[in-house]
């Protein structure tokens, strides 16, 4: 039985991990974290879940402990945004190479400097070359759905990777909605118990974690890891059939809206995406034929199917809510990548918005539409969106 | 004191209903934001509640917002044009536009003062319905401390019928009746009533 209730995006992360259960959670609280970290606290301190918290100075200490937790065995978790993932970064480059399926609710926020809270994708986006699986979240409902989508991933056999749920801070993390929340029967039933085949409390057979690997084995222990890395991209859409089951919805690894007989398609990931359906719909009461896609799963990123899909348009922009200095925004290298392989090519335009929560309005969007529309566009340099001049 | 249950205005003439509200930091804008959409939804709307975040200091000037739909939400933007617009300290439309994007025939401008309507008008320039309610001097009658907005609440409701009584009633109830005792809410929805009662139309 599933039950409806207005919340905001961190109180359907914490609501995801009550349901969870998970052994362990360490997780220093950040802005716009913190209320995930607080409500999950509380669930703890009430006696609601038998999860054991550990306090820890610094992010830094918090992933420390929670990669201990994973590999003595436990489901554990940790929770985090911007200066926090930064601080953790060497554990968190670490965790994918140790294999231990630790999943972690991102919620986006600006990198300094100059110092803000608001939200964009700089911190998720400097942590997707390093071995972590990363699914985007619109809104509440698909942070607190991608929740177990990423905890079942991350612990099959054939994955064996660490995971961030990333969801937009403020935007979604405060935002109050209507979020439809499973039984708790039903997801517990779903995510089950992890059953490692190996781990370090199991001292009869005992094993090595994180040894040093030299030229002689280095090598063929990341080649590893990148097999897991395709695996991912299988085991994400079997687990999706599953969870689809019980909620009803559908996890693609990207989302065509409207996209129909389309000419120009924006490609935009998490709120905006949302904000940019609406403008698709007024365009096209207009008889404008433009679309949307919004990827949910970027690493693994899904080349060959997103090449498949683009081909069909004349014009694509990709609206990026982060820079890559020095070399094309995030999203748009990954559009673009995708491609190459393609002899008919849509003509594409890169757009930077939102940065450190810059607000992105529906008149900016149905703007980047009608320029797409008109053709005017350079491949090789981004335009940016509500930027003062 | 028992105010009957009044249907809600059919959402025939926006499909989402748009509600921002301009107060300073402490006053409960935020809060008020949510209980109104917490109301909405408790009638089965889709609804939406969002702060912007500035810097967090007592007194400085805070936006939120509520949507309120028959259908799902899905913009993220912030409110551009809404159909009311509740400001908790009038003397933030010194330096905030506090109307700006709000129809002049459609609109409705509820403030929290114990001036007139007409002096509202001319300290805004505002064309369209306004409201005054004292949610202020109310909180301090019954509660002794500055929270106007549960009365605000009130005055909303008479002014557009967005959500009923009975729902914002339980929606303070779920809210505060662990934390301040049955008393103090009690007293909340005398102050939520006397927002609808003692409110100037002009």
């Amino acid at each position: 039985m599933s039950v409806t209730k207005p919340l905001t995006g961190a109180q359907a992360t914490a609501e995801a991990m009550r349901q969870i259960n998970p052994d362990v959670v360490v997780a220093y609280p950040i802005t716009p974290q913190t209320p995930v970290v607080e409500f999950f606290s509380e669930f703890v301190a009430n006696g609601i879940v038998d999860t054991e918290t550990i306090p820890v100075e610094s992010e830094h200490s918090a992933m420390s402990a929670t990669v201990g937790a994973a590999a003595a065995g436990a489901r554990a978790m940790c929770a985090t945004s911007s200066q926090g993932l930064a601080l953790m970064w060497e554990v968190v480059a670490a965790t994918p190479g140790l294999r231990l399926p630790i999943v972690m609710p991102v919620v986006n926020r600006a990198l300094s400097a100059p110092i803000n809270i608001h939200c964009d994708h700089s911190d998720s986006m400097g942590a997707a070359t390093i071995g972590w699986m990363q699914i985007f979240s619109e809104n509440a409902q698909e942070a607190y759905e991608n929740m177990f989508l990423a905890l079942k991933i991350a612990e099959h056999p054939d994955v064996l990777l660490p995971a961030m749920v990333l969801q937009d801070g403020f935007i979604t993390s405060h935002g109050v909605e209507n979020v439809k929340v499973l039984g708790d029967g039903i997801v517990k039933a779903f995510v089950g118990d992890r059953n490692p085949d190996r781990y370090l409390l199991d001292v009869k057979h005992p094993y090595t974690i994180g040894p040093l690997a030299l030229p002689d084995y280095y090598f063929e222990i990341k080649r590893q890891q990148e097999e897991a890395m395709i695996n991912a991209k299988r085991v994400y859409l079997e687990v999706g059939n599953e969870l689809s089951r019980l909620t009803g919805n559908k996890y693609p690894y990207f989302e065509e809206y409207r996209t129909d007989g389309a000419e120009a398609v924006i490609v935009v990931l998490s709120s905006a995406a949302g904000t940019a359906k609406d403008v698709v719909d007024e365009l096209r009461n207009e008889g404008k034929k433009v679309g949307l896609i919004k990827p949910i799963l970027f690493r693994p990123f899904p080349y060959k199917e997103m090449r498949e899909a683009l081909v069909k348009f004349a014009v694509v922009g990709v609206l990026d809510r982060s820079m890559s200095f020095g070399s094309y925004d995030p999203l748009y290298a990954d559009i673009r990548n995708s491609l190459f392989e393609s002899e008919r090519k849509p003509k594409l335009q890169s757009y930077v918005f939102g940065l450190g929560g810059r607000d992105i309005f529906k008149s900016e969007i149905r703007q980047v539409f009608n320029e797409l529309l008109s053709g005017n566009l350079d491949s090789e340099h981004h335009k940016y969106i509500g930027l003062r001049g | 004191m028992v105010i009957s249950k009044t249907d809600t205005k059919e959402l025939t003439k926006k499909d989402v209903y748009e509600v921002r509200m301009h107060g300073r930091a402490g006053q409960g804008a935020k809060s008020g934001s949510q209980m109104l959409a917490e109301a909405a939804f408790k009638q089965g709307k889709w609804i939406q509640a969002f702060p912007e975040y500035g810097s967090e200091r007592r007194g400085a000037p805070t936006v939120s917002y509520t949507r309120i739909s028959d259908r799902v939400l899905r913009t993220h933007e912030p409110i551009v044009n809404p159909d009311v617009v509740i400001v908790f300290d009038i003397g933030l439309a010194r330096s905030i536009p506090v109307t700006a994007g709000l129809n002049e025939e459609t609109g409705i401008l509820i403030v929290n003062t114990p001036q007139s309507p007409e002096a509202i008008r001319k300290i805004t320039g505002f064309k369209g319905k306004i409201f005054t309610i004292d949610a202020t001097g109310i909180s301090l009658d019954l509660m002794k401390i500055d929270a106007p907005n549960v009365p605000i609440l009130g005055t909303l409701v008479k002014a557009t019928e967005i959500v009923t009584f009975g729902a914002i009633e339980e929606v303070i109830k779920d809210h505060f009746l662990e934390k301040i005792g049955k008393e103090k809410v009690d007293k909340n929805i005398q102050g939520l009533h006397r927002g609808y009662e003692e409110a100037k139309n002009g």
